[in-house]
């Protein structure tokens, strides 16, 4: 897919939580197309200790208003000064990147397909479940958090999809971590998709290995360009050394040498 | 030569990744990833810690080798109307010598950058740039088998880098490039552990900027061969400055990262700078710093 390196305008930037903010941003000229799983390249102006560019998922791509929606957890310094951008401000953003998840065939609508998301990791989920919603199928969200104020989204979650909650104090949905939700014994599934803390990832993908289902994740190693270039955001796969960045985010599980 | 802007090797890829970013025939030279006799598979993750102002990498010349690049990757830029130079390293004397020869087969490679400066591989690589008789061992011979344009990466990871100049030039490089990164760590102080597989790593990028200007204006001051300046050039005036200080052309590196469409920014930057003072050609500004 052809890449840009754009100016965009910020929509809106909405503080979602102390430690997320949703940044909407859109163009006067219609935004590259994107698909889910993808990432972008933000470049944080007015932050001295920020020099390369952010990493941010694709939360979600609204064509009606042409707005790119980023889910950014504020870690440091880059993306708290994210965090301080208004309506009317110039972001400047390298996008589409990387590889996205894969969508099922159009007529295999009776898959069943488990959407598992974890902190900032549950961003990419909403694009992928308005997508597979708008191809035919009933995605399941499984979402998880350490409490209720850090599962964020569910109103828009629950637009594309049947949505299960798992947070760590039991304040919200069931208690426990994603992995321990019952929806996963009550129901099979022929692919899941998952994106959030490793450990989370690693647990995801055990389950899913367990039951012969086909599991993608979605991995956010640390980069410094975004395309293939600087070679630093390297996973460790059956092909070898091969960049997160140009070859994922998005991999099977099959091809990574994770201990499952 | 279009023009003295070119890209620094392991920022540029093989210039095909920056081709949706900018037209690749408007800069000067572009010195694609460094290219090994043997596949490598480089280090292992975490490489990259981001510094202010700059990175730290620990790649380890990740590179498919040099019959890969000639046999897969040369076929697909070799007919990009710049120059494509080709970055070559080695673990020993004679493998900078097999991938030296591999690449002067290739036609349209019109210069070879012997990096002799890498400080990411346990063997070979700066091992042989922080020497005299190292540096020299390796460039003479690659000399007797390289017959086109030979440019040699320099470290700035010694005393003095004059002393490593003058023995390259001595045994016929044809021109230098500096500096290669400088040695650097970063520590994860929540989880005492350093950040990078390696634990250290070269520093690059806007930080080392001062550092490589002096090396370059010493360099300047020391060798009759051209001189290429690199290290945290982000801008035209990076650019003109080191310029001034007399490299005879730049290499634009990390700064790619930040902004993909920075060299050709330059290119035009420094137009601009040369029309605004009255020089009728860059080469006027080459050394022109009054001290």
């Amino acid at each position: 897919m052809k890449k840009y390196l754009l100016d965009l305008k910020v929509a809106d930037n909405v503080r979602l939580h102390p430690n997320y903010c949703l940044l909407k941003l859109t163009s006067e000229e219609t935004l590259p197309e994107m698909i889910p799983g993808q990432f972008v390249e933000v470049r944080v102006d007015g932050s001295s200790s920020t020099f390369l560019r952010r990493p941010i998922s694709v939360n979600y791509v609204d064509k009606d208003r042409n707005e790119l929606w980023l889910l950014v957890q504020l870690i440091g310094d880059g993306t708290r000064r994210m965090a301080e951008y208004r309506q009317g401000d110039t972001m400047n953003v390298v996008l589409p990147l990387g590889n996205g998840f894969t969508i099922p065939d159009s007529d295999q609508e009776e898959k069943n397909l488990l959407l598992v998301g974890g902190g900032v990791g549950t961003a990419p989920m909403l694009f992928l479940g308005a997508v597979l919603k708008s191809k035919g199928f009933h995605p399941i969200f499984l979402l998880g958090g350490r409490t209720q104020n850090d599962v964020l989204q569910l109103d828009d979650f629950a637009k594309f999809g049947e949505v299960c909650i798992t947070t760590e104090d039991g304040s919200l949905g069931e208690k426990g971590f994603v992995t321990n939700h019952s929806i996963l014994n009550t129901k099979l599934f022929d692919t899941i998709y998952t994106c959030g803390p490793k450990p989370m990832m690693v647990a995801v993908a055990k389950y899913a290995a367990g039951k012969d289902i086909s599991c993608e994740v979605s991995l956010e190693n640390t980069m410094a360009c975004g395309f293939g270039a600087c070679l630093c955001c390297v996973e460790n796969t059956v092909e070898g050394h091969v960049c997160v960045c140009t070859e994922g985010p998005v991999f099977n599980t099959r091809k990574l040498k994770w201990q499952i | 030569m279009k023009n003295p802007v070119m890209t620094a090797s392991g920022t540029f890829g093989y210039g095909i990744e920056f081709a949706d970013f900018v037209d690749l025939t408007q800069i000067g030279g572009i010195f694609v990833k460094g290219t090994t006799i043997e596949h490598r598979e480089g280090n292992p993750y975490p490489r990259m810690a981001e510094t202010p102002a700059g990175m730290l990498n620990a790649v380890g010349l990740q590179n498919k080798g040099a019959d890969y690049f000639a046999n897969n990757i040369y076929p697909n830029i070799k007919d990009i109307d710049t120059h494509m130079i080709v970055n070559v390293s080695g673990s020993t004397v004679e493998t900078y010598v097999e991938c030296a020869e591999k690449i002067a087969a290739l036609d349209k490679i019109p210069a070879i950058e012997l990096n002799i400066s890498c400080p990411n591989v346990k063997h070979g690589g700066m091992a042989f740039g922080v020497t005299c008789a190292g540096a020299a061992e390796v460039v003479r011979a690659v000399r007797k088998v390289y017959p086109k344009t030979l440019i040699v990466k320099l470290s700035p990871n010694v005393t003095d880098v004059t002393e490593i100049a003058r023995a390259v030039e001595a045994e016929g490089a044809d021109a230098v490039s500096l500096i290669n990164t400088l040695l650097g760590m970063a520590i994860d102080a929540d989880k005492r552990k350093p950040i990078l597989s390696t634990v250290t790593g070269g520093l690059s990028g806007p930080c080392v900027k001062p550092i490589a200007l002096r090396m370059v204006w010493q360099t300047y001051n020391a060798v009759k061969i051209p001189i290429i300046g690199l290290g945290g050039i982000s801008n035209w005036k990076d650019a003109v400055e080191f310029m001034l200080a007399g490299s005879s052309a730049i290499q634009i590196g990390t700064y790619n990262f930040v902004d993909p469409a920075i060299s050709v920014k330059t290119v035009e930057g420094i137009n601009d700078y040369l029309d605004k003072h009255g020089f009728k050609s860059v080469t006027e500004i080459i050394g022109a710093l009054e001290v």
